[in-house]
């Protein structure tokens, strides 16, 4: 992990895709490494279909936002909220962007080194619609070398959470495993 | 675990026989999480929603009188509707301890008002803790119970959505045991005091506060260990969180004093005196409004909200708190800011029969006055179908007002108030009565999905189950519209648009010489169906040839599965978001939508 002590990480996209469910996977991720742990999430009226973001925070933290620059890493379920919440990344911080299309890394205020992937395209092909968060933090995964916890600690907590309904489980796991092998 | 779970695992472990709630947000989640954690632990007690917040007081307060330890929970707004029992119960005080949680939404993200629930708490001259994160939230339940039992006091936990919806780790401890028995006894002079012995009682709360100031449990504390300059920041709720991580960044942690304030009202005495006794300049760091401030009564002294130094509309973000503690001590730093552009707005689901209702509203009323309400329906504003939201309940005494304002036009505009099913049973009734009484022409659209959708699909009265998915009784929405004396109340599924449109029009002929009439939109929230396992049959929508791409659909309809990109020439389905309602084909000019299959 960074300097072993912290990472910082946001996750956005628009009510209904996932952020929520994301932001809990990975909390629970950091939990069960014996990590502290913080959050900063969008309930209510955004959740239906506006700009959703979640912050995360594992490590020593008080607080449980990000400040602008202090960002490690961005899971964007939403390409046009790349524009958004690019800001939230320090220098050199990578982004995974759910686009169907390269996205070019970012240069001047904000530089962040921009990996993609077709997350609705994959989910869809191999599970559900629903499950393109999955893929895209699937990709975030890999591309990110020092992330706090590792592909089989994320298996381990949606098997814990999604116990009992193995039909749901399989495609998350399966869209889990699609966004890390995904190449673009 | 969320803020709002661990405010409820508080509650549980503090031995709470009684809680009740109004879904509100950012406070919905405490009330299922307290029922959840009663069930896991084989505990008694009782955990209700109440159909409105001054009810869900009354009903917990009475517990206190009774000495068990009681908690009702709900949003800043709510609290304006609880502030009737609230300010009585300051005088009368507490028996058992009694927690009054008031979550606040600087921002406001999800609320009508930023306002500060601490400022009512000055009002009612009762304690108030504002915790910094979700596990001094937790803490604060235990303490709050302590200090309202100490001083026989209703206690105010003012907790805002940056704790309330934060998850932070938190270990669990086991629940001490629940005190059942009730001790009640008859105490009239207490209890019903006339406006003789009210006098009596308001003076004992002022030597209440006056000691609660001094209170040991509760007093400011020093974050870290910098010794005494000539400045100090006090900061309090999720502000002291924020600046304790700045304060690191900054390089100040080490030389500039940072105190959080628990209880910001009463403000501690001798904290006030020491510091404004010690400090040449103090910072005051707080939301929604400088409660803490206002009480550190020396303006060339403290810096804060009042001095212009803080700002006193929105949330304060770490970014903020970043600029004006790096100009509070000197020190340098780039201004670094999220430029906050509007992102995309909500809109109602697809599938939600909302949308229909408003369209058709729309259709039997198209130069209509349309006053709303309170819930995900608020909405139906991207349609052009809501013209006024108020306050919960205020459609029906709106529509009402509006006739009496409007009635001598020449011609006078049709009126189609719209309210949900779980927003009139909590206010709208008692106005429905009211325009009975007064014979106003207009029609009321109950829009009954069965849930109260827009804080997370809690239960309503006519549900009959309750907050852990017990069994209860259903109160039959139509009846109670009959009861309050209202001749015309018919109900239909607002998905058959033109049957709707036409009912509508009936019910408009009605009022005009009868007075209210109320039509009932009934179809089940679409996301709450599903999530109950309930039977739902997709339809499966295509754009045809037909399409011209004028737009109708997207500007009159909003359904988000329907989109008109930019350059575009038809209009596309996105098969993502379809729910496969269907509606979409009733409402195209062009009959260029069909259902195929």
């Amino acid at each position: 992990m960074k300097n072993g002590t912290a990472q910082q990480l946001v996750i956005s996209g628009v009510g209904g895709q996932g952020v929520l469910f994301l932001t809990r996977l990975l909390a629970e991720a950091a939990m069960d490494k014996g990590l502290a742990v913080f959050t900063s999430e969008t309930h209510g009226m955004a959740q239906r279909g506006g700009t959703v973001i979640s912050h995360l925070k594992v490590g020593d933290f008080t607080s449980p936002m990000i400040r602008p620059g202090c960002a490690d890493g961005l899971l964007v379920l939403k390409e046009e909220n790349l524009d958004l919440h690019a800001g939230y990344g320090r220098a050199g911080a990578w982004a995974v962007v759910n686009s169907r299309h390269p996205v070019p890394s970012r240069q001047g205020d904000c530089p962040l080194e921009v990996a993609t992937v077709d997350a609705f395209g994959l989910a869809r092909e191999v599970a559900s619609p629903r499950s393109s968060n999955l893929v895209v933090l699937g990709r975030a995964i890999t591309i990110c070398r020092d992330m706090f916890c590792g592909p089989d600690d994320i298996v381990r907590v949606l098997e814990r959470r999604l116990a009992g309904d193995e039909q749901r489980l399989h495609k998350a796991v399966t869209a889990f495993r699609a966004g890390m092998k995904a190449q673009q | 675990m969320l803020g709002n779970e661990a405010i409820a695992r508080g509650l549980v472990e503090a031995g709470c026989a009684v809680a009740t709630a109004y879904p509100g947000t950012p406070s919905s989640e405490i009330l299922p999480a307290v029922a959840r954690f009663r069930a896991d632990e084989k505990l008694g007690g009782h955990v209700q929603w109440a159909v409105n917040e001054k009810v869900a007081f009354e009903i917990a307060y009475a517990a206190s009188i009774s000495g068990l330890r009681a908690a009702v929970s709900m949003k800043q707004v709510g609290l304006n509707v609880a502030s009737d029992p609230l300010m009585s119960a300051a005088y009368m005080g507490a028996k058992g301890g009694f927690l009054v949680i008031s979550a606040d939404d600087p921002g406001p993200h999800s609320s009508q008002t930023e306002q500060d629930s601490r400022l009512m708490a000055m009002m009612a001259k009762i304690p108030v803790l504002d915790p910094a994160s979700p596990l001094q939230a937790k803490q604060m339940v235990a303490a709050g119970f302590r200090l309202s039992e100490e001083f026989s006091i209703p206690v105010l936990l003012r907790p805002t959505t940056r704790v309330c919806h934060s998850r932070q780790d938190i270990e669990l401890s086991v629940p001490a045991p629940c005190e059942l028995n009730p001790d009640y006894r008859k105490d009239p002079l207490r209890w019903a005091a006339t406006p003789k012995f009210r006098f009596k009682l308001h003076g004992e709360l002022e030597d209440k506060l006056a000691r609660i100031a001094g209170w040991e449990a509760t007093r400011p504390v020093q974050l870290n260990r910098a010794r005494g300059g000539s400045l100090a920041v006090v900061a309090s709720g999720v502000a002291a969180a924020h600046a304790a991580e700045i304060f690191k960044a900054l390089g100040l942690w080490e030389n500039l004093p940072l105190y959080q304030v628990l209880q910001p009202y009463p403000l501690h005495t001798d904290f006030c005196r020491k510091i404004l006794e010690s400090c040449e300049s103090v910072l005051v760091l707080e939301e929604t409004t400088g409660v803490i401030e206002m009480q550190l009564a020396s303006r060339g002294q403290v810096r804060g909200k009042l001095s212009g130094d803080v700002p006193s509309v929105g949330e304060i973000l770490p970014e903020d708190i970043e600029q004006i503690v790096a100009g509070f001590a000197g020190v340098k730093v780039a201004a670094r800011r999220i430029q906050q552009a509007p992102g995309r707005r909500p809109t109602l689901c697809a599938g939600c029969p909302h949308r229909a209702a408003f369209f058709a509203i729309k259709k039997a009323a198209p130069k209509g006055v349309y006053p709303s309400d309170i819930g995900c329906y608020t909405l139906g504003l991207n349609l052009g179908a809501v013209d006024t939201v108020l306050c919960m309940g205020a459609a029906v005494s709106q529509a009402a007002g509006f006739h009496h304002a409007l009635k001598n036009r020449a011609k006078q505009p049709p009126i189609v108030a719209t309210i949900g099913d779980s927003t009139f049973f909590h206010s709208g009734i008692a106005p429905l009565v009211d325009s009975v009484v007064q014979k106003v022409p207009f029609v009321l659209v109950i829009l009954d999905n069965s849930t109260t959708a827009m804080t997370g699909n809690q239960p309503t009265a006519a549900s009959g189950w309750g907050v852990n998915g017990e069994s209860l009784a259903r109160v039959d929405l139509a009846a109670v519209v009959k009861g309050c004396g209202v001749g015309f109340c018919r109900q239909a599924d607002p998905y058959a648009i033109k049957e709707f449109a036409a009912l509508l029009k009936e019910a408009l002929a009605y009022c005009r010489d009868h007075g209210p009439a109320v039509v009932i939109s009934k179809r089940p929230c679409l996301l709450d169906l599903r999530r109950r396992g309930g039977n739902w049959e997709p339809k499966q929508v295509v754009v045809t040839e037909a399409c011209d791409g004028c737009g109708f659909c997207v500007t009159q309809f909003e359904c988000p599965a329907l989109v008109l990109a930019e350059g575009d020439k038809q209009v596309v389905l996105d098969t993502m978001v379809c729910t496969g309602c269907g509606v979409c084909v009733e409402v195209c000019p062009k009959k260029a939508l069909e259902v195929v299959g």
